[in-house]
């Protein structure tokens, strides 16, 4: 079927309300944060309309660029570790009883519906010294006293998988309960293992899917500010930290802001380079 | 300032102190009346209970309190409503920092001693002056941070600030996360250095810097959230650290095992003013509530039911011994450099964030 090109004005209406979405919550809200990265810093009160770069020289330091490759190195380890554990998690999923699936799905949308800040002091308990799981193993004599597992990187990983696990789990559960189960059917009858036909062929089958949920998980833990702080150390705070410091407490919100763009644009390049290279490998 | 580390209070004021704004306010039926800031939350709740409705009693001026968002925020509204000649509050509760801030703008209409009855007794730290001399803030609320240790962990108190650096101590401390709520740079200078003098000069603030860092394999938790510490000091996960000297006492006093010690260095003292916004036209019922509110009765029931530290002088006051040691304390207090805070912000920030997070 050809699409006839819009014509008069009225063909294009279906675009609209879009985007006055568009607009009114990414176009206006982004702007005013660059125009504010390059307003002139205050000590004394706010901001003062100016266009200078001292905002971005400030975060041009080994100091700030140490703070945005570890939220960054952070923010991808927490999507492999999700893709890896949510994707034959969901593959088995989909293999069972729409009752057990059903069960499956409404537990993790609870899981959803816990703030931050629960899942925060949750994982802080249950890592902590005088009440944490280490009293568990002292109790069955594998340990000798209990320690506290936190703040720690291990920590901050697991909590911020937790977080992102049931989102995973979601994005990727249409595209495995949709998948032909022929496909693996043949790679079964052609001798493959179950193993074998999961890795050979469901994986590559939905490498778009994985990809799309990789980047996903990546752009929703770059914005993760609390569990860093709840369950890290100072060194494993990410740069969503800093802004707020920044923004919160130091009133600093043209450098605040300029963080922010930079940390926008840098992971907007990354999102890019990413989609960019599996396209080519499509092609190939 | 205590209330600026929840979160959840900071966003709630900024809420309420905004609603304020957007509405006209309404005239009170009364002939006189005054509009006071205060912090959002605990300060406006206790103040609006216990202190706000005596005062109204006694002087025939009703108050309308508006509660002031944390951090500079409040600052800036009162600057920009100055220029067009508003006032959103004619008193406002402001921080020190804020208050020399102000000062550069004359946005603070000097208070005449006069007509504050017990003056001569304020604590000096409760007077703040312009450079000139004339009087820009009365102390409002103040309150003290202290040295926590949890009652199990520890059996005897310790009696000094240098017990954070003590290696026994090894990843036992909370404190708090920002260089100008912390006052650690000060607590530095006064433990080991000979007073905060020592942070006249930037070669000073960078040997406390450097002392200072030798704490950090010490701290287990450098913290934003008051309730984060509270609970692990409480149930002794982290035993040892700096916290608020009368939250601790009535933790304490509700049988947990905690103790709120006052230094031999002396407590952080940490307090806010009373200003008048040069755009009000009621300096005169202004001057009447700063003149109440620093009266020795007063500072007894703001003790007795906010829980804050009296600004004059202990025997002025009809606190009993066990009263004042709740709030506070006859040690010399260690008292904030907040000129720095307003000369140094950014620099000092910068190197704290350097410090603690690399």
């Amino acid at each position: 079927m050809k699409r006839e090109p819009p014509k008069t004005l009225a063909d294009y209406t279906p675009l609209f309300f879009p985007a006055v979405m568009l607009i009114v919550f990414f176009v206006i809200p982004f702007s005013t944060m660059i125009a504010v990265s390059f307003f002139r810093r205050d000590p004394a009160g706010f901001y003062k309309p100016d266009f200078v770069f001292d905002n971005y020289a400030r975060f041009l330091s080994l100091f700030f660029a140490n703070i945005l490759g570890f939220s960054l190195m952070l923010a991808v380890l927490v999507a492999i570790v999700c893709v890896v554990v949510a994707f034959p998690f969901t593959y088995l999923l989909t293999k069972q009883s729409r009752k057990v699936q059903t069960i499956w799905l409404v537990c993790l949308l609870s899981v959803l519906s816990l703030s931050e800040v629960i899942i925060g002091f949750a994982w802080s308990t249950l890592f902590s010294r005088t009440a944490g799981i280490t009293n568990l193993a002292v109790w069955l004599g594998l340990m000798d006293k209990p320690v506290a597992l936190l703040p720690s990187f291990g920590v901050v990983l697991t909590g911020m998988v937790y977080q992102a696990l049931p989102y995973t789990i979601l994005v990727l559960y249409p595209a495995l309960v949709r998948l032909d189960p022929t496909l693996t059917e043949a790679a079964r009858t052609l001798g493959s293992s179950p193993v074998r036909a999961f890795l050979n062929v469901v994986l590559p089958a939905l490498r778009n899917t994985v990809v799309a949920t990789l980047i996903m998980v990546f752009v929703f833990a770059l914005g993760s500010y609390l569990l860093p702080q709840l369950l890290g150390r100072p060194q494993h705070w990410t740069l969503s930290v800093h802004i707020t410091d920044q923004a919160i407490y130091q009133s600093n919100m043209p450098f605040a802001a300029a963080m922010a763009v930079f940390l926008v644009l840098i992971s907007l390049a990354l999102v890019g380079l990413t989609l960019l290279a599996g396209r080519r490998e499509n092609a190939l | 300032m205590k209330i600026e580390l929840t979160r959840r209070t900071v966003l709630g004021a900024a809420i309420a102190g905004a609603s304020a704004l957007a509405m006209p306010s309404v005239l009170c039926a009364q002939d006189k009346s005054l509009k006071v800031g205060v912090y959002g939350g605990y300060f406006k709740k206790s103040f609006d209970e216990h202190i706000f409705p005596e005062f109204t009693k006694a002087s025939g001026i009703a108050v309308e309190s508006v509660a002031e968002p944390t951090g500079e925020a409040w600052l800036v509204q009162l600057e920009q409503a100055a220029k067009a000649g508003q006032a959103p509050a004619d008193v406002s509760m402001m921080s020190q920092t804020s208050t020399l801030k102000g000062q550069s703008t004359e946005l603070w209409t000097p208070i005449d001693d006069k007509k504050i009855k017990n003056f001569a007794d304020l604590l000096p730290q409760f007077v703040n002056k312009y450079p000139d001399g004339r009087v820009a803030g009365i102390g409002a609320v103040a309150w003290y941070i202290t040295l926590v240790t949890n009652t199990d962990a520890y059996p005897t108190a310790p009696d000094s600030w240098a017990a954070f650096w003590d290696p026994a101590n090894a990843d036992k401390l909370g404190l708090l996360a920002l260089v100008s709520n912390s006052f650690l740079l000060e607590v530095t200078a006064a433990t080991f250095f000979g007073g905060t003098n020592a942070l006249d000069t930037e070669e000073g603030l960078l040997k406390a810097f450097d002392k200072l860092a030798e704490v950090k394999p010490n701290v287990r938790l450098w913290y934003r959230d008051e309730a984060q510490f509270e609970q692990a000091l409480k149930s002794g996960e982290i035993p040892m650290g700096q916290y608020y000297h009368d939250v601790t006492g009535l933790a304490a006093a509700d049988g947990q095992p905690v103790r709120s010690t006052f230094p031999k260095e002396g407590g952080i003292q940490d307090s806010g003013n009373w200003v008048i916004s040069r755009a009000s036209e009621k300096a005169e019922e202004a001057h009447v509530f700063i003149d109440y509110m620093s009266q020795p009765s007063i500072q007894g029931l703001m003790s007795r039911k906010v829980g804050t530290a009296p600004t004059l002088k202990k025997d002025k006051l009809d606190l009993t011994a066990e009263e004042f040691a709740a709030v506070s304390s006859e040690i010399q207090p260690i008292l904030p450099r907040y000129d720095l805070y307003t000369t140094k912000a950014d620099w000092l920030n910068q190197k704290w964030t350097e410090m603690i997070a690399s």
